[in-house]
This record gives C-alpha cells, structure tokens and sequence, in this order.
C-alpha cells in the first residue's frame, strides 16, 4: 500500500437520484482522471449509490483557510436582517 | 443428449467463472494499494455472481435437484470444468492482470455472441453479464497499457506474465462436441466468430502496448475434461474447506 503516496489525491462526488446535487462522499488514489472514475466507481458505487460521478484532483481545489474564517464567516452572524424571520407566517403553512 | 450437451456447456461456464473469481479474490488484502484492492475484489464478486447465475441453472437443467452450492462445493477436482488458465496460481500483478487480459477479451467475445442464444435462460444471463465484461475488459486493457508504458520492471512483469499465459489461450478455441452441438443447436451461437474476435481484439490491444504476441511454447489441455493442473486440488481445499467441514451449516 505504500505506493500510494506517490498517486495523487481526487476527491469523489456522486449524484444519488437524478436531479439531485452532486454530494462530496470521499477521496481516492489514481494515477489519471480515467483511473480515479473506475477507482470512484468501484470504491463509492457498487452498491447502488449513485447514477453520476464527477472526480477532481485534490490539488484543484482552492479551500478557504481557518485563520480567514473569521473574517469571512463572521461578519454575517450579527445581520440577522438577512434571514427572512420578521414575516407573518399563516399557521396552517407547513415549512 | 441435447440437455446433457447443454448441462455441460453451461457447467463450463459457470466453473470458468467461480474458479476466476477463487484466484482473483487471494488478491484481497494484497494488492498494490487499496482502491486497486477493492477494486479487484469487486471483480471477483461479479465473477462469484455470475457463477452462481450459471450453476443455478446448471442444476435445474440437470434436474436432480443439485443447488449452485452443490456444484461449488462438493465436486472433486475431476469433475470441474474450467479451463486450466483459470486455475494457475495468482503470480505477481503482471501475471494476474495478463491471464484477466485473455480471459476479459474472451468473456466478452463469448457473451456478446451468448445474447443471442436460443435459450432464453443464458441469454438473459449473457445480457447481465456482458455490462461486467465490459467493464472488467476496461479494467484489464488499461493496466496493460499502463505497465507496458511504465517501468522497465513493470514492462518486463506484463510481458513475462503474458508469455506465461499465453498457451493456456489456445483451450478457448479447442472446440469439441459438445461446443458443436450447441452451436449447432443455437444455444450458443457464433462460437467460431467469437474465436476470430478474441484474437484481432487482443492484437490490436498488444499493438497499441508495445509488447509482443508470445511464442506457443505449449499447447495445454484438458480442463473441460477433468484433467487439471496441479494446482487445482489446493485450490478447492481451500475454497470447499468451510462446507466440506460443517455440511449444511446456515448462518
């Protein structure tokens, strides 16, 4: 198994139902974007979990860091005004 | 004679199959790395559920009663079908993925002819079959390249592995009276083509590769007789060890 540190890192996401988002499940080793479908098919899928696969490489990915959260997260915890809590909603309405 | 002959061809099958995925399943735990790992076993396990589609079968054509575990479990060596390419122990990866480079091009030849059996039971079993070769042939094609364009190591593995192998080809297309009859018959049409098939399909595989059709150093025979290679006894040892010692155990 050591081998794998030298394969790059793709992250697995899958659509369950047609119409639905594709969802992140997990990453896997491939040496190719072809490798890492049938690594991702065989890891993720083979009990009837999804209808698409998309893989990326790992690398791809720009991630947000930790010490930017506060600067990009914070500022929206005190506008409560941006959620819509201040209507009148009819009681027979099902949410 | 016709369902004895058809008894046969389909036990053949199935026996070619389960004793596939008996090998290719010893790579459980002991492949390269892990995401190769599962996905062998997957292909094993397709392999085990095509076997037990085939034995099924087998045992309601042959109408004794005789289930799937009966046929995997309590026959002896002489009266197991596969071919003897099935059977060689599981070598290095180059070997294992040499012999499922024979094998995946010649299921997928075979089943392809297979959907259009005139038995309806073994064309409804070709039909779900053929999407597992497909993909098992994907498999087996892409690490071929991929060895054969990796390493020195790694192309001199692929190459050993397919020299090793090769010979064992040669059972597939030693047609006998039973494939006569059921091509004869429509059961299982187009075996001659499916013959033709394998051989330009893998050419053209070993031609975008590098490597080199090997010599036909031997002509081995006799696995759809009974008579198999010395390994086939440990095989089933280990595969039947668990029925053989607690008969009819349900868990």
């Amino acid at each position: 198994m050591s081998n794998s540190r030298h394969l790059p890192l793709w992250e697995v996401f899958i659509r369950s139902k047609r119409g639905l988002n594709h969802k992140h499940v997990g990453s896997i080793h491939a040496v190719d974007g072809e490798q890492a479908m049938q690594y991702a098919r065989d890891t993720y899928t083979r009990r009837s979990e999804g209808c698409s696969i998309w893989v990326v490489r790992s690398a791809d990915i720009v991630a947000s860091q930790f010490d930017e959260a506060d600067s990009l997260f914070e500022p929206a915890d005190d506008k409560v005004y941006r959620h819509p809590t201040f209507y009148a909603v009819p009681d027979d309405l099902k949410l | 004679m016709r369902q004895t002959a058809c008894l046969e061809f389909i036990l053949r099958l199935g026996d070619n199959a389960l004793i596939n995925a008996q090998r290719l399943s010893e790579w459980c735990g002991h492949a390269p790395f892990l995401e190769e790992d599962i996905a062998m076993a997957n292909t094993a396990l397709d392999l085990i559920g095509r076997a037990r589609l085939l034995l099924s079968y087998a045992g309601e054509v042959e109408g004794e009663g005789r289930t799937e575990d009966d046929f995997a479990y309590y026959r002896d060596v002489r009266d197991w079908r596969n071919f003897l390419i099935m059977e060689l122990p599981r070598g290095d990866f180059g070997f294992t993925i040499a012999r499922q480079l024979l094998v995946d091009v010649y299921d997928y030849q075979l089943y392809q002819q297979l959907l259009h059996s005139t038995d309806q039971t073994l064309a409804g079993i070709a039909a779900k079959t053929i999407k597992e070769c497909d993909y098992h042939l994907r498999r087996s094609r892409n690490w071929t390249i991929r060895l054969a364009a990796g390493t020195a190591e790694s192309q001199v593995r692929i190459q050993a592995g397919l020299d090793e192998v090769w010979p064992y080809a040669t059972e597939f297309f030693r047609f006998d009276a039973v494939d006569e009859e059921m091509q004869a018959c429509g059961i299982a049409p187009g075996l001659t083509t499916a013959a033709q098939h394998w051989r330009s399909a893998l050419n053209r595989i070993l031609a975008q590769t590098g490597l080199h059709e090997p010599a036909q150093a031997h002509s081995p025979d006799g696995g759809r007789q009974g008579l198999h290679t010395e390994h086939m006894g440990y095989l089933l040892a280990e595969m039947q060890a668990v029925p053989r010692a607690y008969p009819g155990l349900q868990w």
